[in-house]
């Protein structure tokens, strides 16, 4: 295994659009790194490029410690794993597995044991004489996976292999890859439009918005201080809310009198917006706080999510299940915990620390 | 409360393939009701089979207590929303709304008074003069629900509406549903595979599972008291916990763990399963409770929660801990157990075990 850097690289097509703009990423050795992005943020084409399928307009690829940039694929020593229905059909589990070894001319001997390596640790040992088509979809994907671990490369890449699963599947699967990827140590470049997925495998994830690094951060980072307004919305399901607000002192206030603890230097008067996570409102009969209505309550079994229309916007408060309020009933929000974070309206960007 | 509609002892085959076996469904007037199942239940056939688009093999349907199994499916007043919006492509947004009202002949004015009322309730006052090329999806789905509205039927039948929304439009639109389901006061009978939908939404959640409803209840019902293994398994997120055991009155044992009995009346050394949800699992060391001991097989962390897998014997589980729980692959963790919120399944009838 070895580290991935990513280093200045630009991608412009032939009309003008460009898909990635100056990107600096670095992929430590062991690693397993989240690019994180909507449809078109340029997190695909960054892969393609370090796997050697896309060339760049610009910029380095590093794999250990060689300059790849103008290699071939297979002249890279990586793996890339797509969505599991690239298994061929026709061929058994083992012949799946071992089509990468074979395809580079490798004796039969070391394809084998390669082979039953990997169904070893994979627990797929049961399934290998039979053909993709009999398997479920777990099955299927974890010999997908076994097909890319039975190499030893240098590093995987990961094009949103979990996506076509239904969601059960991909959370068993979810696990699966993070477990593996933990024991074996494997460097991992994992590309997702799923936050869920981003925060639960990655050691880091990097955001990407129109080509763009928007932010670079461990899952808690990301999740308890987004770098931007984008990424505020982009992390968290209910998604954060982004509550205008005016600084006093040491108070964020809201329309409707919400109050929210403020950081530190904030200047006096300034017109912010606050990111407060649905976990840190607290919906009470009364009390200090802002008035509002319930619009809807979702009751999700370990927690209920309430929507609530008031004078400081539609906000969203996550609480335990034993908070019941009924809906259309008028409740007081309040802050509750240590300062969140606090963007600038104009650039989106987080202010202070 | 009275019923809106009434399905009983309703069958129906294809071929070789027994879609619905003998299903029985009350759905009380203006509840929010959901029909919640995996693909291939027979969620769609039952909602087609109410609308009269499929005839059963034998059972009956009543609308507001009539028998409505022979009705045309116009004369039902019933209508419905797919997850396809089927809008006309060429025509407005306020034409597509006004197309079964026109097909009524009602005048002009009253036309546009009932799309005006029905534009406000769902907020597409700005949309009415594009054609749905010029909409978002999340846009197209009110106008299509604009158009089913606008009928003002008896009851709204729904087919998975949200499905081909993103998770952010998903998430708003269930807000928007029960919002637009309490100013109608009007049925909703609404069909879907993804069991979040179903506890966010409804009032009352029915469970179908190969042509047949495993059981009835309030939201927090089915996820408090599953009355069996599958329910249990299918409601909630992450799903429940299940480890093989078998049961003697003082203790429930299996592979390397054992817990103290809280009560669960079963005959002596029967196999079973405990069910457990991740939420009545800690990590946070408590003298003298119940408790699970293994080893962390991986560690996610989703920001409001951390999701712990531990490895005992040759299964796992899953517990919820705090935001900020950290731990290494590998390391030997013990997790206390709520004996109050433990589920116990006969590992025969999957059915759960009552408490003695």
């Amino acid at each position: 295994m070895a580290q991935v850097l990513v280093q200045s690289l630009h991608k412009a097509f032939p009309d003008g659009t460009v898909a990635v703009h100056e990107l600096d990423l670095a992929i430590g050795d062991g690693e397993l790194f989240v690019m994180l992005g909507p449809s078109g943020c340029g997190k695909t084409t960054t892969l393609r490029i370090v796997a050697g399928l896309e060339q760049q307009t610009s910029g380095r690829i590093m794999i250990g410690d060689e300059d790849v940039s103008a290699r071939r694929p297979s002249e890279r020593d990586i793996a890339m794993v797509f969505q599991f229905y690239a298994l061929y059909p026709h061929m058994t589990c083992r012949d799946n597995m071992a089509f990468p070894l074979r395809a580079a001319g490798r004796p039969e001997a070391e394809v084998k044991r390669a082979v039953d390596e990997a169904a070893r640790m994979l627990q797929l040992e049961p399934y290998l004489d039979r053909r993709p088509t009999r398997l479920s979809g777990g099955e299927q994907q974890r010999v997908a996976l076994g097909r890319a671990m039975v190499r030893s490369p240098k590093a995987f890449l990961m094009d949103e292999p979990l996506t076509n699963l239904d969601a059960e599947l991909r959370a068993d699967m979810r696990v699966e890859v993070k477990h593996l990827q933990e024991r074996l140590g494997t460097t991992m470049l994992y590309v997702t439009h799923d936050q869920v997925e981003a925060m639960a495998l990655g050691h880091r994830i990097a955001i990407l918005n129109q080509g763009r690094l928007e932010q670079l951060g461990t899952p808690m980072e990301v999740y308890d201080r987004p770098a931007t307004m984008f990424a505020a919305r982009f992390i968290g399901s209910p998604p954060m809310n982004l509550i205008e607000a005016e600084v006093s002192d040491g108070v964020l206030t809201a329309n409707g009198g919400l109050a929210i603890k403020a950081p530190d230097g904030l200047a006096r008067g300034a017109k912010l917006v606050a990111g407060v996570r649905p976990e840190r409102l607290a919906i009470s009969e009364a009390g200090d706080g802002v008035r509002g209505r319930i619009v809807s309550r979702e009751a999700l079994g370990d927690e209920n999510i309430y929507v609530v229309d008031s004078p400081a916007g539609q906000l969203h408060v996550r609480t335990p299940p034993t908070v019941r309020f009924p809906e259309e009933h008028i409740v007081t929000v309040a802050h509750q915990g240590a300062a969140p974070p606090v963007y600038d309206p104009e650039t989106e960007k987080a202010v202070g620390r | 409360m009275s019923s809106a509609i009434v399905a009983s002892g309703i069958s129906k085959a294809w071929g070789e393939v027994q879609a619905l076996k003998d299903l029985e469904l009350d759905v009380p007037e203006g509840s929010f009701f959901v029909l919640l199942g995996p693909s291939g239940a027979g969620k769609t056939t039952t909602l087609r089979v109410i609308a009269g688009l499929e005839r059963p093999d034998s059972g009956t349907v009543r609308l507001d207590g009539i028998d409505a199994t022979t009705a045309q499916p116009a004369a039902r007043d019933l209508a419905m929303v797919f997850q396809s919006y089927a809008l006309y492509p060429k025509k407005t947004a306020f034409e597509n709304i006004a197309s079964p009202l026109l097909a009524r002949r009602l005048p002009k004015s009253e036309i546009a008074e009932r799309i005006a009322q029905v534009a406000a309730l769902l907020r597409i006052e700005r949309l009415m003069e594009r054609k749905p090329a010029q909409m978002s999806g999340g846009e197209q789905q009110r106008v299509a629900l604009g158009r089913a509205l606008v009928r003002d039927p008896r009851a709204f039948l729904m087919d998975e509406p949200l499905t081909n929304l993103d998770l952010k439009l998903r998430v708003e639109m269930r807000t928007e549903l029960t919002r637009i389901h309490r100013s109608l006061g009007r049925t909703f009978l609404y069909v879907t595979n993804d069991q979040v939908e179903a506890m966010s939404m409804g009032d009352q959640v029915a469970i179908l599972r190969a042509g047949t409803v495993q059981q009835v209840g309030k939201p927090e019902e089915v996820y408090d008291h599953p009355a069996t293994k599958w329910v249990a398994t299918f409601v909630g997120s992450p799903r429940m916990n299940m480890l093989d055991c078998s049961v003697a009155a003082d203790q429930i044992r299996g592979q390397g763990w054992s817990l103290p009995n809280p009560g669960f009346a079963t005959q002596d050394g029967s196999p079973a399963v405990l069910g457990v949800r991740s939420e009545d699992l800690s990590l946070q060391r408590r003298e003298e409770s119940a408790q699970l001991a293994g080893k962390v097989y991986a560690v996610e962390p989703l920001g409001d929660r951390t999701l712990v897998d531990i490895e005992i014997g040759s299964q796992r589980f899953v517990v919820k801990a705090d935001p900020t729980a950290s731990y290494k692959l590998g390391e030997p963790v013990v997790a206390s157990v709520d004996l109050d919120r433990v589920h116990l399944f006969d590992a025969g009838t999957e059915t759960a075990v009552a408490r003695g």
